[in-house]
């Protein structure tokens, strides 16, 4: 398992060292940092020395590395790190260098309690707040009793919530989030089009509530469920394209879950039923590739003529409801390495040439349904010595858009079981964000 | 102390970091007692020595304040080596601690005991430790479980004696699934460590516990226990079953790891249901979850591929339908873009072969020279796997050659070679080829576009020329080459005789009396006396037919492949290769002492090839030594030396065979930039039933097993020359490649 966790900044400046074994000497710092920081040619993420593993990951400005001897389990490896990241980012609001200095005794705390000889314990963001407070001081011990509470809760089946969470209002938020994927070639064919959808759930509900979750998920469905759902995705209804999928249901390739949903019932019935977590967490994960309604559809004709100039022409439809809009559409259109300038028109927001990304930006604050807007650009070239060829990079978008799911996925219900029998109230928001949206030309 | 107070008053001056640090420590306000403590921490942590403020660090040990106490803690681990005896002083602390009404407290205690790690300690942590393990709070359990494993790091015959491990035993039928995750973990290490203790044994009781445990504790605990349960042999096909029931609803957990340690758990049980049914569900089961631990982050997909090329050459199929979700996104890192290329040959079938082949050629389009070469292979594999779509993807090819980029047309000619291996009626492109004759430097092009001209000489009608223009310049060429202008240019006297005789003259005297290298001279003097004996006996040896090849895929021998699958995501699945290969002191060893079992083997069947095993076994010690201190020299930790990361072509574990089989240790062409081509016995004995393990050194296996001399014609570097060599000199490396040399020698 672990030896040890090394936190380096981009200099290669050791930030943080926490053995767990004695297996780990400082000098193995050292090592990683000639070996890989200061060596460009580094290409993989694992690096095996003699009986020593470094994996290494990076977040911001900082790489964060874990040593072990032998044949370790490096998938566990790397998702502890990226944990601990997201641990970090939980408690400093991000995980970079400075965060890390300012910050080092609670990042030593927390290393103690989620690693204990090399094994992960618990790491769980809201448990160890409770007991590992930014606070710095701890102004008052914890009385024993609450000790002894937070230690059941750490170590009992459920981990991730506390008793006697009380409110006066009870609600929950749902939020079900697409990330739509979509990857056309030169001439026009979808090569790739899928979905990586979040659900994430703000739970304020008093006591132990028993949640049980219901999507318009075809397995559940049947091939003709009936829909009562909750307030729909109103776009996929309005859009004149509405698939099938929008109105009936959708097939999950699949799903991953929190851990608070019991996996057996879910593996029986397809039931998401849970007991939630105080706050914000994401419930579920899941995959769609059939049927995926795609927000946008992009033409894209460029043309080299000669070796001075390049010519763009490209048009963007949006394919949803026109009561619906998009906002933050961000186009960038790559250009070769040589270009000297560019001159654009748009039909609707603003172009630009970035000339630190090569490429041209095109910012659309707002973008109608069923609207087409077109961009036509011309960029000129210096002449290059060593005139290697231009690799074409895809052109990619980026949007959001609200009510809408780009695999129609909707949320039947959400039900709130509790001993008390509070009404709860309940909120739907949908969204489709580009995931990453290319298009070759 | 008296002593150690008077050396830092002489030593230490009254002024520096030190010293403020020190009068911080034994300040009369807490506050500055504290802050002083984490300064001394953060000059800990870079690196500067202040173990000189021991004892009065370990002064501000008894507090009330967590996270003051926490931080002394951290100091004295730290230290603790280098002051055993003052360590003595803390541990009245800890054993107060340790009964401390405050389960945060006692755990703290005994966990940080286990890290001090001195042998003094040993003694006092019995009691806390027998104390803890029993404590009502299931958080100090499950912190006591795992110092059980520590102290037995520490004391081995105590932790047993003691019956601690008895009590670890015991604590797997806890009624709080984190104990239960712990006491597993902690008994794995021990059995580990040594397995002689017994002390995991897996009993269906056992098995029972564990699988109610699975559902409720965290993630980190799932993934030992199922990695426990995939070590577990089934009784039989009932209790598999139910051990993929229970299992795999964990394919759904948002966690990668935990899903993998449940593919890893449901793959070794799955096997052993007989309801053949029931086992095709289970494996269809298992390939949403993969899918989707393709979108996870970069390090975790890298693990994830890895395995799914290993559960692919196991179970081909299961991925067939999901081509797309392995295209390469244009800011993949490169790492993560080579093995997507692997997998995405491995699952082409004629039905998505169209459309990989156009992603390949957009791939051959772009600026990375790594990634570019290995996509145009793979347009080969594809061509050669899948007779269908051969046609398309000589034309793809041919497109390639118009870019006129260097390196992409040489790939292309290399690819171009294995596609006429297989397939004939492409003679048609040659002339097309031959016009880029003046753009070649690299060895390998260059050998294979001489293999073709000598290999159809008869249908180029100025193949006189081309090859008198390489023969020309002769001696410039690289080793390899020269070879293949050998090769070819007998082949063309051998076809149209009157035309070339001069030429074949030339070439052989060139190789026999201006050149030094032995391979280059032997090779120019076997043809030259088959020449002169009689053509048609020669003409019978080189130019007979040679077996088609039927994939140029690398693919893992099956012993090894079967080694790894029980190592599904660690390590040992990330390199394909054994723990033994690329571990520590094992490295060099293990491959010793497989071919050395192997040649006992041998021995035990074939009385006759004894005498010549023990002069090797003595040989192989003879030479282990040296190479072992040379490696110890490289080290950082004196067990080993090339990171095995960097390591090109590593002979697997699984070929101690190499040398054994009667043919020479192959040395795959010297494009050091095509880290995946296994090259090694096991694929050359496997390639005496056609196939053949790469590109680069291709027909090498297939050929020259079966026809003798006129294999050599068509294998690049068949016998280890020198430059090769260098080029693989990847520390231990070239050491070890000797080493396997002197295997091969009987």
């Amino acid at each position: 398992m672990l030896s040890g966790v090394l936190l380096f900044n981009q200099k290669g400046e050791l930030l943080i060292m926490r053995a767990f074994r004695q297996d780990m000497r400082p000098r193995l710092a050292d090592v990683f940092r000639i070996q890989v920081i200061s060596n460009a040619q580094i290409r993989s993420p694992i690096l095996t020395l003699g009986s020593t593993t470094f994996s290494h990951i990076k977040s911001e400005n900082i790489y964060i590395v874990g040593v072990s001897k032998g044949n370790v389990n490096s998938a566990l490896v790397f998702e502890f790190l990226y944990k601990l990241v997201n641990l970090g980012r939980s408690y400093f609001g991000r995980f970079d260098e400075e965060a890390v200095k300012s910050n080092f005794v609670m990042i030593y705390e927390l290393l103690d309690e989620i690693l204990d000889f090399g094994y992960p314990q618990n790491t769980e963001t809201e448990t160890l707040k409770m007991y590992i407070t930014t606070e710095g001081v701890q102004s008052q011990r914890p009385t024993i009793e609450d000790s002894s509470k937070i230690t059941m809760q750490a170590t009992g089946a459920m981990s991730w919530r506390r008793d006697n969470i009380k409110y006066r209002k009870n609600e929950a938020f749902v939020d079900v989030i697409e990330d739509v994927n979509l990857l056309v070639s030169a001439n026009g064919t979808v090569l790739r089009a899928d979905v990586n959808g979040a659900i994430e759930m703000r739970a304020y509900l008093s006591g132990m509530p028993e949640c049980k979750f219901g999507l318009n998920d075809r397995l559940t469905l049947g091939e003709n469920g009936a829909d009562t759902s909750l307030g729909g995705p109103t776009g996929n209804m309005g859009g004149n394209k509405a698939s099938k999928a929008a109105a009936g249901s959708v097939t999950l390739e699949d799903v991953s879950l929190h851990q608070c949903v019991k996996l057996s019932s879910f593996t029986n019935d397809r039931t998401i039923s849970f007991i939630p977590p105080d706050g914000s967490f994401q419930l579920m994960n899941y995959r769609a590739t059939e049927n995926v309604n795609l927000p946008f559809k992009v033409q894209a004709i460029v043309n080299e003529v000669g070796k001075t100039k390049v010519e763009y022409s490209i048009a963007i439809k949006a394919n949803y409801g026109s009561k619906l809009f998009a906002t933050n559409v961000v186009v960038k259109i790559p250009t070769p390495l040589n270009t000297a300038d560019i001159s654009s028109r748009t039909s609707q927001g603003k172009a630009k040439y970035e000339p630190s990304e090569n490429a041209i930006v095109w910012k659309i604050a707002r973008f109608t349904g069923q609207s087409e807007f077109v961009l036509s650009a011309e960029a000129s070239l210096t002449t290059m010595t060593n005139a290697k060829a231009w690799s074409r990079p895809p052109l990619s978008m980026q949007f959001s858009l609200l009510m809408f799911t780009s695999s129609g996925l909707l949320v039947r219900y959400l039900k709130v079981f509790e001993k008390s029998n509070y009404s709860s109230v309940k909120w739907v928001r949908y969204m489709t964000r580009a995931g990453s949206y290319e298009v070759r030309f | 102390m008296a002593v150690n107070r008077l050396r830092s008053a002489l030593a230490a001056p009254r002024k520096g970091e030190t010293y403020e640090l020190r009068s911080g420590l034994v300040s009369q306000y807490a506050w500055e007692r504290k802050e002083a403590i984490q300064k001394t921490i953060m000059s800990m942590t870079l690196g500067k020595d202040v173990s000189s403020l021991f004892p009065d660090v370990l002064k501000n040990i008894a507090t009330g304040d967590l996270g003051q106490k926490k931080l002394v803690y951290l100091y004295l681990m730290n230290y603790a080596k280098s002051h055993p005896d003052l360590c003595i002083l803390a541990v009245n602390t800890f054993v107060q601690d340790s009964e401390d009404p405050n389960p945060l407290v006692r755990a703290l205690a005994v966990r940080t005991m286990g890290c001090i790690r001195v042998e003094k300690m040993v003694d006092y942590m019995e009691e806390p430790l027998r104390k803890t393990l029993k404590d009502e709070s299931p958080y100090v359990r499950k912190t006591a479980a795992l110092c059980v494993a520590k102290l037995f790091d520490l004391n081995p015959v105590l932790a047993v004696e003691e019956g601690f491990v008895e009590t670890l035993q015991e604590m797997v039928g806890d009624s709080n699934p984190m104990v239960v995750a712990n006491a597993v973990t902690a008994l794995v290490e021990i059995q580990e460590a040594a397995p002689e203790t017994h002390a995991l044994v897996v009993t269906s009781t056992l098995l029972k516990k564990m699988l109610v445990a699975l559902n409720e504790c965290t993630e980190w605990g799932r993934v030992t226990i199922l990695t426990t349960l995939a070590d577990y042999q089934a009784q039989d096909s009932k209790e598999a079953e139910h051990i993929c029931e229970r299992v795999s609803p964990q394919f759904q957990h948002v966690n990668p790891s935990v899903v993998l340690a449940a593919v890893k758990a449901v793959f070794m049980h799955v096997q052993r249901i007989e309801n053949s049914q029931l086992r095709q569900q289970y494996i269809k089961r298992m390939s949403p979850p993969l899918v989707t631990l393709v979108s996870s982050q970069p390090e975790v997909q890298y693990v994830a591929l890895k395995n799914i090329d290993l559960l692919l050459q196991k179970q081909p199929g299961i991925l067939d339908k999901e081509m797309r979700v392995f295209f390469c996104k244009y800011n993949d890192p490169p790492y993560l873009k080579l093995t997507k290329l692997e997998i995405m040959v491995r699952i082409a079938t004629h039905n998505n072969a169209d459309q990989l082949l156009n992603e390949l050629k957009e791939y051959a389009l772009e600026v990375d020279m790594d990634f570019v070469k290995k996509a145009i292979r793979a347009i080969g594999q594809v061509a050669i796997k899948i007779e269908e779509c051969a046609e398309k993807a000589v034309n793809v090819l041919l497109e390639l050659i118009n870019t006129k980029v260097g390196y992409v047309v040489q790939e292309v000619i290399v690819v171009i070679k294995d596609i006429f291996r297989r397939y004939p009626g492409y003679e048609g492109i040659i002339p097309t080829l031959c016009q880029c004759i003046d753009d070649l430097d690299d060895p390998d092009a260059r050998g294979s576009l001489i293999w073709i001209v000598g290999e159809y000489a008869e249908k180029i009608s100025n193949a006189g020329d081309i090859l008198a223009g390489f023969v020309d310049g002769f001696n410039e060429e690289f080793t390899q080459t020269q070879l293949q202008i050998i090769t070819a240019v007998v082949k063309l006297f051998l076809k149209k005789p009157d035309e070339s005789q001069g030429l074949v003259q030339k070439v052989l005297q060139a190789a026999t009396a201006e050149n030094d290298n032995p391979d280059i001279r032997d090779r120019a003097y076997v043809y030259w006396r088959l020449l002169s004996s009689d053509p048609q006996v020669a003409k019978n040896v080189v130019l007979s037919a040679r077996p088609q090849i039927t994939s140029t895929i690398p693919v893992l021998p099956t012993p090894l492949l079967d080694s790894l699958i029980p190592h599904l995501s660690t390590l040992a699945s990330v390199y394909h290769k054994p723990p033994a290969a690329f571990l520590g002191q094992g490295r060099a060893s293990a491959l010793q002492a497989a071919a050395i079992e192997e040649a006992r083997q041998n021995a035990r069947e074939n009385p006759i090839a004894a005498a010549a095993v023990s002069a090797a076994v003595a040989g192989v010690h003879s030479s282990a030594a040296p190479q072992n201190n040379a490696e110890n020299l490289l080290d950082i930790d004196f067990d080993g030396a090339a990171p095995a990361s960097l390591q090109k072509e590593p002979p697997s574990g699984g070929s101690g065979l190499e040398g054994l089989g009667g043919t020479p240790q192959r040395v795959a062409s010297p494009s050091v930039a095509s880290p995946s081509v296994p090259s090694g016995g096991m694929d050359d004995l496997m390639g005496m039933f056609g196939n053949t393990p790469g590109p680069a050194n291709g027909a090498g296996g297939s050929a020259d097993l079966m026809n003798g001399f006129a294999g050599m014609d068509l294998n690049g570097g068949q016998p280890p020359a020198p430059e090769a060599q260098l080029d693989n000199a990847a520390g231990a490396g070239d050491n070890k490649k000797t080493n396997e040399d002197l295997l091969g020698l009987f």
